[in-house]
């Protein structure tokens, strides 16, 4: 059998049909809390970064607009390790910030493939987390996010998160659901 | 026609006609009782703004987010917007980031460097090069002076407002717009040990931090003072409202351990942790002599670091004969809360409205921390502290929904309780301070935050606020209940015979 080609024409096609399921799957399973199904999905090496975004100036914005992930503050910037204490402190019940539980919905838009280097992929899309909890409490967290996946013998996994927020200030109060 | 002399620094503000007593009246220090009003009533809030932010020393920055000549970064005191800035000659300066013209904020990146901030309305622009005006900020440009102010107009006098009062201490910037306010010494008086303690090196070298790139803003529905107050010494709500991030671990030594780093038997409920209240509002949740040494950590080149920084840190301040507790968390009065542990952090809580806060977190390292330990610092943080920190998530919770809770029509009827250790203060070797009698219970470090918040509110001249804390009423209560006792217990004794 040939070597698919992911450059251009129906594999390709194919290629972004099938990690746009995957991440629309995963987005269900954040949204209706199968935490243990999820990490299950995170490669072992996975890197969940999203970054301070700043004001600067129009010529510095490609240098000087974030923060860099794996030196400076971030939002988050953190290995599957700590990602799989956030779960756990989820589940124990007294968790203020989830309790009671929000309800959440991912969208993930404008799935683009950006390079394919197989085993790996490496997408560009949008996203916009809603939250709304207790009553009239509604955050909106939309921005721009590139994900590497990589085809496993177990299906496909992520391997790097990395989201920009739309926001200098946070206009949320926490950041308790996951990006 | 007039094109002059509006002095620069900003006149102090006219004295206020409002109801001298008002705020006093609203905190019951008796009873251990304060009016939800405190924490709810717009006029309360807009006298805040005016007679307590425009007065107070106030965090502004950290002298190493601007290293260089021309170094910005842009925050807020109260309710104004302002720059803090470093001129050519290395000099920190503070400006009110508003163009004298129409008002405009010279300024809207959160950082960066200038030498000239140039109004974007009508392009004025202001100055950080002293070789082009008499002191950085002042006006240096001015679009068509010559036609529009025939060449009178008084440049000197139509700089960017100047913080009149700018002081450094080991990189921490604090600004006070008030020419008669206090000096920051007399100001922090003996709660500066805390603040050495954040802006030393863990080993003790004085001032060798640096605070890592990146703060952290966030919007809370809340009244700023229950910020202020969470670090203050309100070690009460841990148990409660940290039990998740406690039942997980994500402090030094890992799962199971606690999130501070502490041993099972320290921090928490520990003997010798008492709170310390100072008469002038500031608060910490610890004592000088509450001496724990640095966590155990899983990584042996963290144990390696730490282990060799207490051990100077106890020979330097041995030497001094200075105590090695007081790592907090702690607010210095009225709204710059930090810990100078684990983490090591500062916390501003700017005020927007009686029902919103605009909270800002810096992170701080040693300057010369090699790479794993600033490494494992940053991501300690990270998932400690600030909106998508562990910890921190569940306290906004609580702020947000005791605000809502608070401000219907009959629960401002009803005061807020804070009469734990009411009459079980401890006296305190530390100047105008005494203790509570209980790590984890004791409201003193609230009641005494309050009522120096009163004091401003109420608008007290700077003569009158020295005057009133200069002695320590608390100290002679002590004095006075611990004779009583004495005679008590000798009168039992001579029943028992």
């Amino acid at each position: 059998m040939p070597t698919p080609d992911y450059s251009q024409g129906p594999d390709r096609w194919a290629l972004l049909q099938e990690v746009s399921e995957f991440l629309f799957a995963e987005a269900d399973l954040l949204d209706e809390r199968r935490y243990d199904e999820w990490l299950d999905l995170l490669a072992d090496d996975y890197q969940y970064s999203v970054p301070l975004r700043m004001n600067v100036e129009y010529a510095d914005a490609d240098t000087r607009g974030e923060t860099k992930a794996g030196s400076e503050v971030c939002w988050f910037d953190e290995p599957k390790s700590t990602v799989e204490l956030r779960v756990m402190q989820l589940a124990t019940g007294v968790h203020w910030a989830e309790e009671p539980v929000s309800r959440v919905s991912h969208l993930v838009t404008n799935v683009r493939i950006e390079e394919v280097a197989w085993p790996e992929v490496k997408l560009s899309s949008r996203f916009l987390v809603y939250r709304n909890r207790v009553a009239d409490e509604t955050d909106f967290f939309v921005g721009r996010r590139q994900d590497t996946l990589r085809k496993t013998d177990d299906g496909w996994k992520v391997v790097r998160r990395y989201l920009l927020l739309d926001q200098t200030v946070l206009l949320a109060k926490n950041l308790s659901v996951f990006l | 026609m007039t094109t002059g002399s509006t002095s620069n620094p900003c006149p102090a503000p006219p004295p206020q006609a409002e109801d001298p007593r008002r705020a006093r009246d609203l905190v019951d220090l008796e009873t251990g009782q304060i009016s939800r009003e405190v924490f709810f009533n717009q006029e309360i809030f807009d006298l805040e703004m005016k007679n307590l932010f425009p007065r107070a020393w106030l965090f502004v920055g950290h002298a190493s987010q601007v290293p260089n000549p021309g170094d910005y970064f842009s925050s807020w005191m109260g309710s104004d917007p302002v720059l803090l800035t470093r001129d050519v000659d290395g000099g920190i300066f503070v400006l009110l980031n508003s163009c004298r013209h129409r008002g405009m904020r010279v300024c809207r990146y959160d950082e960066g460097n200038t030498m000239q901030f140039t109004c974007p309305y009508h392009a004025w622009s202001y100055s950080m090069d002293g070789s082009l005006v008499n002191v950085p900020g002042d006006l240096f440009g001015v679009p068509h002076m010559k036609a529009a102010y025939s060449g009178k107009l008084d440049k000197q006098n139509w700089g960017l407002v100047r913080c009149p009062k700018v002081y450094n201490y080991k990189g921490l910037v604090f600004a006070n717009w008030d020419e008669n306010a206090e000096d920051f010494l007399d100001y922090v008086g003996d709660f500066h040990w805390w603040l050495d303690n954040l802006a030393d090196a863990f080993d003790g070298t004085p001032g060798e931090t640096e605070v890592f790139h990146g703060v952290l803003k966030w919007r809370i529905k809340s009244n700023w003072k229950f910020v202020s107050e969470n670090f203050l010494g309100d070690t009460y709500h841990g148990a409660s409202t940290h039990a998740s991030v406690e039942a997980v671990g994500i402090g030094p030594g890992g799962r199971g351990k606690r999130r501070h780093g502490e041993r099972q038997d320290q921090g928490g409920h520990s003997t010798g942790r008492m709170k310390t209240s100072f008469r002038n509002g500031h608060g910490a949740s610890d004592n000088l002599a509450y001496e724990i040494a640095y966590p155990e950590f899983i990584e042996p080149e963290m144990n390696e670091y730490f282990d060799q920084a207490w051990a100077t840190r106890k020979e330097r301040l041995d030497a001094e004969g200075r105590r090695l507790g007081g790592r907090g968390p702690a607010t210095m009065f009225p709204n710059m809360s930090f810990a100078a542990g684990f983490p090591r952090s500062i916390l501003v809580a700017h005020p927007i409205s009686p029902t919103e806060t605009e909270v800002w977190r810096w992170f701080l390292t040693d300057k010369k921390a090699p790479e794993p330990v600033r490494e494992w610092l940053r991501q300690y943080y990270m998932r400690y502290g600030g909106p998508a920190g562990m910890t921190e998530q569940d306290d906004m919770e609580n702020w947000d929904y005791a605000t809502q809770a608070s401000k219907g029509v009959v629960a401002q009827r009803y005061p807020y309780n804070y009469q734990q250790g009411l009459g079980t203060e401890q006296l305190s070797e530390l100047d105008r301070a005494v203790h509570s009698n209980h790590a984890i219970s004791g409201e003193v470090n609230a009641r005494a935050f309050y009522r120096r918040w009163s004091e401003f509110v109420d608008n007290l001249s700077w003569d009158e606020l020295i005057e009133i804390a200069k002695s320590d009423d608390r100290i002679d209560a002590i004095i006075r209940r611990q004779e009583e006792e004495a005679v008590t217990e000798a009168a039992a004794g001579k029943v028992n015979h």
